[in-house]
């Protein structure tokens, strides 16, 4: 660690803390003190500013070095019958060192945020989407239409960023844009117009949306839809709905997996997706699933290139076996059919394993707290912040560098994971 | 460490050797002069060997977001071919869109030392570096996209001077670490965005007011006098459209001597002749590459049985969806940069089309006379996968083989192919002009490509097999950089390829509109957007190998 009192100040820094990866933080850095100057909002502060605690890895909650913690990994690791590598809250070479280390271990591996993301994923490998990505949104959306998702609570800047922007490239009318929530209410006025316009809302809870977004899509197709009303709101409101999305030039259907949070949402988004494709019969529309935050775009990404597949696969039979059921995390766990855990979460420190397993090895953003603590606990450093790496975005497409803004001598996921492999 | 080939057969066309035997001296990763002490540390004997400088596929889709939707799309797809983990290996899965470690495993294993990635989005080329830095063995390199880019179409519309767009073609292809330039259909994916179905060549981007020959002719100029070796690299207008041999004749006419690389031709040869409104345009179209020497092309082959269909042109990818196979697509438009669109894809050989398609294929190996000037390609993996080359290979060499084959397709396709009457057998020879010489000249790889003192020791040795499927999808050894990589056709050593790129001049006077452009309309800053050469390097395995430019190359 370098006691440095002198404050560095970091300019266009991108986030990791947030799918949208906004890029254009002003840090500034004193010591181990990092502090987001500007452009900051609830989720990069507290990404950012969190403070280091513990930097001593633990083995059974006693003091060790890092050296004596890898080689109690390997020897878990050598006498596991089923290891499970969770969380994966990691940047790109994490996500690689992981992938490979499982790979070696006939480990399973699965992210914290998989049920999230396998509500799109199964949708992709089922009928797949039209999307588009952040900027085409800044610059063309005219109709935003949110389905079941309070943007602004997980996505503080997205309207600051993505639809009330000054300018669009194409002469655009920015305050003629229209946003409608179909589901959730916005919970703050930031999908509100700068002259004061308000987002219209069509309530409903979660668990009738698979009838609401049913009967919307009937709609959009130009079916005749008898009944009058749909779980409180009247179908005249959905058709009205209907018309304006085949005839806006490029409407934008926008949803968080992580907010529809609810069995099977699934085939709701399906239905989303599937009514995106037959508006696309006549007019442009696209979704924006809304997630990937803390690694998790990241590491579904390196595991589909490096195997084929995304999270919740298994390299027990000494070759990638996926299947988003079996190898569920949460499930693996409950069943007890993992014997070492090996959990990473180097973004935040509230991601903490849901369930131990027998032995439970855990690389966590220093400052992590344990109601039980783990056989090994490694502080780790944060991408972005105690080390440079790479992340993706929501839409999967753009991906950023990370800056070492400290040099706090935390080890990162990558050089943990990769001292594990070569020992193992 | 010197190593020694012996009493093989050498074809090596870029020093005009056609089965001519020589030894081969190998120091150092480079093939040297017989050394003057004649001692010689290690010696294998490959008399009546063939021996070819390593295989180069110039247009594979082998990295970058389109692949990777690709790939976690088609799980049943890789149930079908699955590689487990070796002592040395890593596991992989994939038949038509492979994992990255088993691509670069597969390619090594048929002789292939690089490929290269043909449609780097520039927003995108970071993932696309991410992937190729994940495939082993092989060399790697990109061509990065422009031409439905809002930064270049609103120069165009602002009639900039070309030296304007010389400049940022030349920032581009710097920043995003890339070996030439591609354009995909020229404007059409910005046309997309505006709710444009089609774009002929002559056809205005409705908000811009520019066509796509507007956008060929700038960008193939800005190509040809940065001194970028490799042409122009032209997805044409109209893919897969009956009829577009008419656009493709016009796009050649078009190109005014300026080079330019057409790719996937097959794609782009069809007419409307006969009962189906589909037919074959290869023998007009092979008459114009014949004629204009400035034109290059890879054919794009088609085999049939399943593959995936992955490209940048999302306007035909959303015309073709309809027919995805298994049910299942993805288009996008991406950042006001491009797009992509992933359709699954079935050839069937009782299919009018997909057999007429073939054909039309081989057609076009078979009329193109200059073997300097057509590459050999599948598109991997929109006409099939590239495991597919050693049958491509035999079917281009043996034509009784070929026709064989043509005698179990569709009869009515049968009677609208003059195939079967083309008696060309490419020589061994044309084959390591296609696959090795030309295409190292085609990509600009100074060093690659060849057998000559001084060359990188990338060499590929056969056994001289009448059954050419058979010689060419098991080598006896696989040179890279001089360590035997492969033998018998399995991979005994994984090495990390290094990344080619070019790094035309640009003046930094660009980076101000740039940067305006950036902090105004994009969600990445100019900043975050450069590829450092450092991310190219990235945890050591990784290198960059800058190739020379075109003398006389200027902004």
């Amino acid at each position: 660690m370098t006691e440095n009192s002198t404050a560095t100040v970091w300019h266009e820094v991108a986030s990791p803390f947030c799918g949208i990866a906004s890029d254009d933080l002003t840090i500034e850095v004193t010591g181990n003190d990092v502090k987001v100057l500007e452009n900051g909002d609830s989720v990069t502060r507290a990404g950012f500013e969190a403070p280091i605690g513990d930097i001593q890895p633990r083995i059974q909650g006693k003091p060790v070095t890092l050296d004596q913690a890898i080689s109690h990994i390997v020897s878990l690791l050598v006498e596991s019958k089923q290891p499970l590598i969770g969380g994966m809250g990691t940047d790109l070479n994490g996500a690689r060192a992981a992938m490979s280390l499982a790979d070696k271990s006939g480990a399973i591996i699965d992210s914290f945020y998989s049920p999230a993301a396998f509500r799109n994923i199964l949708v992709l490998q089922d009928t797949g989407y039209m999307t588009t990505t952040l900027t085409e949104v800044r610059n063309r959306v005219d109709l935003l239409l949110v389905v079941g998702t309070d943007i602004e609570s997980t996505f503080p800047r997205f309207f600051e960023r993505m639809v009330w922007n000054q300018e669009s490239m194409f002469e655009q009318d920015i305050a003629s844009r229209e946003v409608v929530y179909l589901g959730k209410k916005p919970s703050g006025d930031a999908s509100t117009s700068p002259s004061g316009k308000k987002a219209q809302v069509i309530a409903c809870d979660n668990a009738d949306l698979p009838e609401v977004i049913s009967v919307l899509r009937a709609l959009v197709k130009g079916k005749t839809v008898q009944a009058e009303s749909v779980a409180g709101i009247a179908v005249k409101d959905l058709k009205s709905l209907a018309e304006k999305l085949l005839a806006a030039k490029y409407s934008v259907v926008t949803w968080s997996g992580g907010q529809l949070d609810y069995d099977h949402a699934e085939a709701t988004i399906q239905n989303v997706c599937e009514m995106i494709k037959e508006i696309n019969a006549t007019t442009r529309s696209n979704g924006l699933p809304l997630g990937g935050k803390e690694g998790d775009t990241t590491v579904n990404a390196v595991a589909s290139w490096q195997s084929g597949y995304p999270m919740r696969t298994s390299f027990n039979r000494r070759f990638p076996d996926y299947d988003p059921f079996l190898n569920d995390s949460r499930r693996v766990l409950s069943n007890q059919e993992a014997d070492v855990l090996l959990w990473v979460s180097s973004f935040n420190t509230s991601v903490v394993p849901p369930q131990m397993a027998e032995h439970t090895v855990v690389l966590g953003r220093s400052g992590m707290q344990f109601d039980n603590e783990p056989e090994v606990y490694i502080p780790v450093g944060v991408p972005g912040i105690d080390h440079v790496g790479r992340t993706f975005r929501t839409d999967s497409v753009v991906s950023v560098p990370l800056r070492k803004l400290r040099d706090s001598g935390l080890p990162s996921v990558f050089e943990v994971l990769s001292a594990v492999e070569q020992a193992l | 460490m010197l190593l020694k080939l012996t009493g093989g057969r050498i074809f090596d066309p870029a020093h005009d050797m056609n089965d001519v035997v020589r030894d081969i001296y190998i120091r150092d990763g480079r093939i040297v002069e017989k050394p003057v002490d004649g001692r010689i540390d290690q010696e294998i004997d490959v008399t009546g060997k063939v021996i070819m400088a390593g295989a180069i596929d110039m247009h594979t889709h082998i990295g970058g977001g389109k692949v990777n939707i690709a790939r976690t799309m088609l799980p049943e797809d890789h149930a079908q071919a699955v590689f487990e983990r070796t002592e040395m290996l890593r596991s992989g899965t994939g038949h038509a869109a492979p994992s990255t470690l088993s691509t670069g495993y597969l390619y090594a294993e048929m002789g292939y030392t690089a490929g290269f990635e043909p449609a780097v989005l520039p927003i995108n080329a970071r993932q696309a570096h991410m992937e190729m830095h994940d495939t082993p063995i092989i060399d790697k390199g990109g061509y990065v996209m422009l031409g439905s880019d809002d930064f270049l179409l609103r120069m165009m519309a602002a009639n900039a001077d070309q030296e304007a767009i010389n400049n940022y073609v030349a920032w581009t292809i710097n920043h995003a670490q890339a070996v030439g330039l591609k354009v995909v259909n020229p404007g059409g994916i910005s046309a997309f965005k505006f709710n444009q179905r089609k774009l002929d060549l002559d056809e205005n981007n409705a908000f811009y007011g520019v066509t796509p020959r507007d956008v060929l002719h700038r960008l193939s100029r800005a190509v040809k006098e940065l001194g970028v070796p490799h042409p122009l690299h032209v997805h044409g207008c109209n893919l897969g459209v009956p009829g577009n041999m008419q656009t493709t004749l016009d796009t050649i006419q078009g190109s005014e001597g300026i080079p330019m690389h057409l790719t996937h031709i097959q794609f782009h040869s069809y007419g409307t002749e006969g009962d189906f409104k589909f037919s074959s345009g290869a023998a007009e179209i092979a008459e114009a590459i014949n004629k204009n020497k400035n034109i290059t092309v890879d054919v794009g082959q088609i085999m049939f049985g399943q593959t995936v269909t992955a490209s940048g042109d999302n306007m035909r990818q959303f015309a073709g969806a309809p027919h995805a196979h298994p049910n299942k697509w993805v288009c996008m438009d991406i950042e006001c940069d491009a797009g992509c669109g992933v359709v699954p894809f079935k050839y069937k050989d009782q299919s009018y089309v997909n057999a007429l398609q073939w054909m039309i294929g081989l057609e076009t190996f078979l009329m193109v006379d200059d073997p300097w000037r057509i590459f050999l390609t599948t598109d991997h993996p929109n006409g099939a996968p590239f495991t597919m080359y050693p049958h491509l290979i035999k079917l281009l060499m043996d034509k009784s083989f070929r026709n064989d084959m043509l005698s179990t397709l569709h009869p009515e396709a049968q009677k609208a192919t003059h195939l079967a009457s083309l008696d060309r057998e490419y020589s061994l020879y044309e084959i390591a002009i296609m696959t090795r010489a030309g295409a190292a000249k085609l990509v600009g790889l100074a060093d690659r490509g060849h057998l000559g003192v001084g060359a990188a020791a990338d060499i590929t040795v056969y056994t001289d097999h009448s059954d050419r499927e058979k010689m060419f999808e098991k080598p006896d050894y696989v040179f890279k950089d001089g360590e035997m990589v492969v033998r018998d056709g399995r991979v005994i050593k994984v090495t990390w390829g290094t990344t080619h790129v070019v790094k035309p001049e640009y003046d930094v006077s660009i980076e101000k509109p740039l940067k305006q452009y950036f902090d105004k309309y994009h969600t990445v800053k100019m900043s975050n957007f450069k590829i450092s050469n450092d991310e190219i390097v990235d945890d050591g395995r990784g290198s960059l190998t800058i190739q020379p430019l075109h003398k006389g190359g200027r902004l």
